[in-house]
């Protein structure tokens, strides 16, 4: 095989395209569009994460999201905490609540796991508006950002860089855990945990674990946003920001992580661009929405992958089908007995 | 050694769950009645609370029974069950401004919210059956759409329905001389008849029996020659209409205001969830369990911490789950 294939020339030209983006475009859109889509797509990406590797569907992302921020705001502007401590004592402490909500929620599969994860969601959304300590309603204004970020209205390069390589960061991880020992068992798990149980795994352990992981990439995010933004408060996780992020995910398809961060460029760009247009943003997304899940539940990514299948098979009428990348997880979210094993069990 | 260490691992959260519940019982026992149960303790204050507990309660339990119908019937999880509790409310609301009374205007909004979750069923959750996760995600677009259309029609500041003029006023309840709205008994004793009724339509009518038929085995009820699409869609309606009953009386007893869709939400999700999905009696439990919780603990808890209340909505999802993951009455998954 040789070192140049086209896919890793794609993915080069790619990595460069962005990098380039703060040259290119202006300091608004590196600003306002991409920085806020690079990490509302990271957030997105531990949903994505959680779908496609484990077979969970969780509601809670956003919650942890916020937890993140939170904590990382209060340590800054109450307690004088440097940022950068700041940001690794939040994440620690979102990803020990991703781990206390997975030990929570990880004997349920399916839709009883999505009704969870909302519950779980909204009742920290509740938390947040209503405790004193985190601003109530108000939030957390002002938070400082590191040196190397400063002010991101004003340069907003620096913030643009920080997410991008914590997005290529966060995605090579993830492409790496998803091939080692724990990643395929996390797989195993999702197809079929009846059988891994049976083989001697400890699949609660597995999707606890999972949880944790998907919180470092939610925690992440929120770390990020909430420099951003530079202020954080409970309007960022109600139940519209839960099914915000969900949007996202499932307009870049739920099952291929770099969906993720394309679902939240298409959602932000509509949402810098065209709710000026419409008096009624909400309901287009909803309608959006609702035709995806109608016409092609996989998402942007998964009509590409269909339409590049077909143009193939056009070509080439006499090969095999080709078959889906490694990391897809082999069934959709059109056959949903993926994500509700009991189906099969029964 | 091994399995006596085993069993008591086993056991763990159970016996910790009822030390907690013992402990809750003991604490408000005490803040209620320590000074004693005459007119001068805190005795009166208890018995609101209590009734306050029971009627929200009462109103859980209504919207909750149409959401664990719906579950129990097709498991589509219809997370657009908090807008539609908020449709029947503004739709009562709309009615009654146009003059109508508050009986009819009730009526007629549970109808049309049941029409609305008729028309959803029927266009968006008819062909793809069994596909849950898509399903449920299909009805929160639905979900984002209606409170979107509803912040067009109705506004965004809140407001609340009259109650009927027989049920305005208040009543003697019989202890320590307590005079409690009339409005809020009413609901209790609604939520009885809910239950009752569903209780009766399910255990001992033919549409009761083919409802349980099909949750059992949707297939084989199909193939004995039951129109299975038809029940679907009168247990969707039912569902609906409940969703919407709900919707009048907490607009009547609490108020109507964008955000209060997820709230109810949030509270059917939770009422099933300690429940167990798609159990009637379940449904009762877990809206007991809520109601008493939430408004308990906002007087009971220290002032300090009266803040924290919803954190002891979260402990009591917890310890449940804990203890029965499928919830009371959930069958075992």
């Amino acid at each position: 095989m040789s070192v140049l294939t086209p896919r890793r020339l794609a993915v080069g030209v790619v990595v460069l395209a962005l990098f380039a983006v703060p040259y290119v475009f202006s300091a608004y859109f590196t600003g306002a569009v991409a920085s806020r889509a690079l990490y509302l797509g990271l957030a997105a990406a531990s949903l994505t994460f959680l779908a496609s590797y484990g077979g969970i569907g969780s509601l809670a992302q956003t919650g942890l999201y916020c937890i993140a921020g939170f904590v990382m705001a209060r340590f800054i502007v109450t307690n004088g905490v440097d940022p950068i401590l700041a940001a690794v004592l939040a994440m620690a402490i979102c990803v020990a609540c991703g781990a206390f909500f997975g030990a929570i929620s990880s004997n349920s599969e399916g839709i009883y796991l999505l009704m969870i994860t909302l519950a779980l969601g909204v009742i920290t959304f509740y938390f947040f508006s209503q405790v004193p300590a985190f601003g109530g309603h108000e939030g957390i204004n002002g938070v400082r950002t590191p040196g190397f970020i400063g002010d991101p209205v004003r340069e907003p390069g620096n913030i643009y860089y920080t997410a991008l390589i914590i997005s290529i960061a966060a995605y090579a991880l993830v492409r790496y855990v998803g091939r080692t020992a724990f990643g395929l068992a996390l797989q195993g798990v999702r197809d079929d945990p009846v059988r891994m149980r049976a083989l001697g795994y400890n699949v609660r352990l597995h999707r606890t674990l999972g949880f944790a992981a998907g919180a470092l990439l939610a925690g992440a995010a929120g770390v990020l946003g909430t420099w951003h933004e530079t202020r954080i408060s409970p309007g960022t996780i109600d139940v519209s920001q839960t099914i915000q992020l969900l949007t996202i995910a499932v307009i870049g398809g739920l099952y291929r992580l770099e969906g993720a961060w394309i679902g939240a460029l298409v959602y932000t760009l509509l949402d810098t661009y065209t709710r000026g247009l419409t008096g009624r943003f909400e309901t287009w997304i909803g309608l959006i929405l609702l035709a995806i899940l109608i016409l092609s539940p996989d998402g942007i990514t998964g009509l590409a992958e269909s339409l590049t299948r077909h143009v193939r098979r056009v070509r080439r009428p006499s090969r095999q089908p080709v078959p889906p990348a490694p990391s897809a997880p082999s069934e959709t979210l059109t056959q949903s007995s993926a994500l509700d094993p009991r189906q099969v069990a029964r | 050694m091994r399995d006596a260490a085993g069993a008591l691992r086993r056991r763990a959260p159970a016996v910790f769950a009822y030390a907690l519940l013992a402990f809750a019982i003991i604490w408000v026992a005490d803040k209620a009645f320590g000074k004693g149960f005459g007119l001068s303790g805190n005795g009166p204050q208890f018995v609101i609370v209590a009734l306050n507990g029971l009627s929200l309660a009462a109103l859980y339990f209504i919207t909750a029974s149409g959401f664990t119908l719906v579950f129990g019937l097709m498991r589509v999880v219809n997370m657009a069950h908090g807008a539609l509790y908020l449709l029947g409310g503004y739709l009562a609301l709309d009615l009654i401004q146009h003059g109508w009374g508050w009986w009819t205007a009730a009526a007629a909004a549970a109808a049309l919210t049941g029409l609305t979750g008729l028309i959803m069923q029927q266009l968006l959750l008819r062909w793809n059956q069994g596909q849950d996760l898509r399903q449920a995600l299909i009805t929160i677009a639905v979900a984002i759409i209606l409170a979107d259309q509803m912040i067009v029609q109705f506004g965004g500041t809140p407001e609340t329905i009259q109650p009927p003029g027989g049920l305005a006023g208040t009543v003697e309840i019989g202890l320590y001389h307590l005079q409690y709205p009339a409005f809020r008994v009413f609901i209790i004793g609604a939520a009885l008849a809910v239950g009752a009724l569903l209780w009766l339509v399910i255990r001992h009518t033919r549409f009761g029996m083919v409802i349980r038929a099909g949750v059992d085995d949707r297939a084989m009820t199909s193939a004995l020659g039951v129109n299975v699409q038809l029940v679907f869609g009168a247990a969707f309606f039912l569902g609906a209409a409940l969703a919407g009953l709900g919707g009048v009386m907490g607009g009547t007893v609490l108020s109507l205001a964008p955000g209060e869709d997820d709230k109810f939400l949030l509270s059917s999700l939770v009422v099933v969830i300690i429940g167990g999905l798609g159990s009637l009696p379940g449904a009762a439990v877990g809206a007991l369990a809520l109601g008493l919780v939430e408004q308990l603990s906002a007087v009971y808890l220290p002032s300090q911490y009266t803040n924290y209340s919803i954190l002891l909505t979260f402990i009591l999802l917890v310890v449940v789950l804990a203890v029965r993951p499928a919830g009371f009455f959930g069958r075992p998954s």
